[in-house]
């Protein structure tokens, strides 16, 4: 859901990559209605290739196309989108190579004086 | 009357101890509970519709609280590292960011069904660095606000501005930025329960965007 706000970098500036990152699982309710609301959203393929890279292997390459109804891939989205947390790590631009801190499971996302 | 923008920047102000004592202060919770509910009513939401909101200067998540309560899922950023440090302390239950609304911010287009944001405002007309410009700042903050707004969605604001001039100027920016709406006053003939809240509408709703 992020992309790097650094001025002048536009393009190409999304998705964040994630590296060196410490994941933390925390159970959460699921909220069909609500991701069903975030479906038409979603930058799936984005989502997807995010996932990978943090080892979270559970997501079908596409989204199905009965995703709103269907309760195992709903049930998956949940686990991606709600219960895993970034809780140390970074966040690199793919564009101008920016880096966000992420520290106790908060981002960084102050810029430099001349980044703004 | 002191303004505590007058005096330092926020995450001076709001810095550590600073921090735990707002949050401790009942009546200030109870205050800012009441305005983030009042927020909530304005954003005038579907019932029973589970949003993903943006509470801007989010603090220690008192407002999250709110929005927590009526079902929605927050997402909260604010530029004072202490008071973000109480919020995990509170274990909030949105996601936080460490961020400067005056240099915009980094979500996608159209990721948030609405936006609301508890005594903040005001603190983006000051200059607290020699390289502060409050226009060039609101500029930045309103347009990528709207961005990261789904079509229709609602921004809420409570602020204390200070004067009229302040008004306009963020009124004035705003519209620039595409938005539309106006100020609603609480109570305007009490001094002190009066309350501002300026109101942002993101555009005309695209029908059929909103729910599968
Ligand atoms: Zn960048």
């Amino acid at each position: 859901m992020l992309q790097c706000h650094v001025k002048g970098c536009n393009a190409n500036n999304f998705p964040l990559e994630l590296q060196e990152v410490v994941l933390e699982e925390q159970e959460a309710e699921l909220n069909e209605d609500f991701l069903r609301n975030m479906l038409g959203k979603l930058e799936y393929e984005a989502l997807v290739a995010t996932c990978l890279k943090l080892n979270i292997q559970d997501l079908p390459p596409t989204i199905p196309e009965d995703a709103a109804y269907n309760d195992d891939f709903l049930q998956k989205l949940h686990h991606a989108l709600l219960e895993t947390h970034v809780i140390t790590g970074k966040m690199v631009c793919p564009n101008c190579q920016h880096t966000y801190v992420i520290r106790d499971g908060i981002p960084n996302m102050l810029l430099a004086e001349h980044e703004v | 009357m002191s303004r505590p923008e007058h005096l330092a920047p926020p995450e001076i102000i709001y810095g550590g101890d600073e921090a735990k004592k707002y949050t401790a202060n009942s009546r200030i919770a109870a205050i800012q509970a009441e305005m983030a509910g009042r927020a909530l009513e304005l954003l005038n939401l579907p019932e029973g519709f589970p949003g993903y909101i943006l509470d801007i200067g989010c603090g220690s998540g008192l407002s999250g609280e709110v929005l927590e309560e009526a079902g929605h899922i927050w997402v909260g950023f604010d530029i004072a590292p202490a008071m973000l440090e109480v919020a995990l302390e509170q274990e909030a239950s949105g996601d936080l960011f460490l961020q400067d609304a005056g240099q915009g911010m980094a979500f996608r287009p159209g990721t948030f069904d609405g936006c609301i944001s508890i005594s903040v405002l005001q603190w983006l007309c000051n200059a607290d660095k020699a390289s502060h410009h409050p226009k060039q700042r609101l500029q930045r903050f309103f347009s990528t606000l709207y961005s990261s707004l789904r079509r229709g969605a609602r921004a809420i604001f409570q602020f204390y501005p200070e004067n009229d001039d302040q008004i306009q100027l963020i009124m004035g920016v705003a519209v620039r930025c595409g938005f539309e709406g106006g100020l609603v006053v609480d109570y305007p003939n009490s001094k002190k329960a009066k309350k501002f809240y300026l109101c942002l509408f993101a555009g005309q709703e695209v029908p059929g965007m909103q729910q599968q």
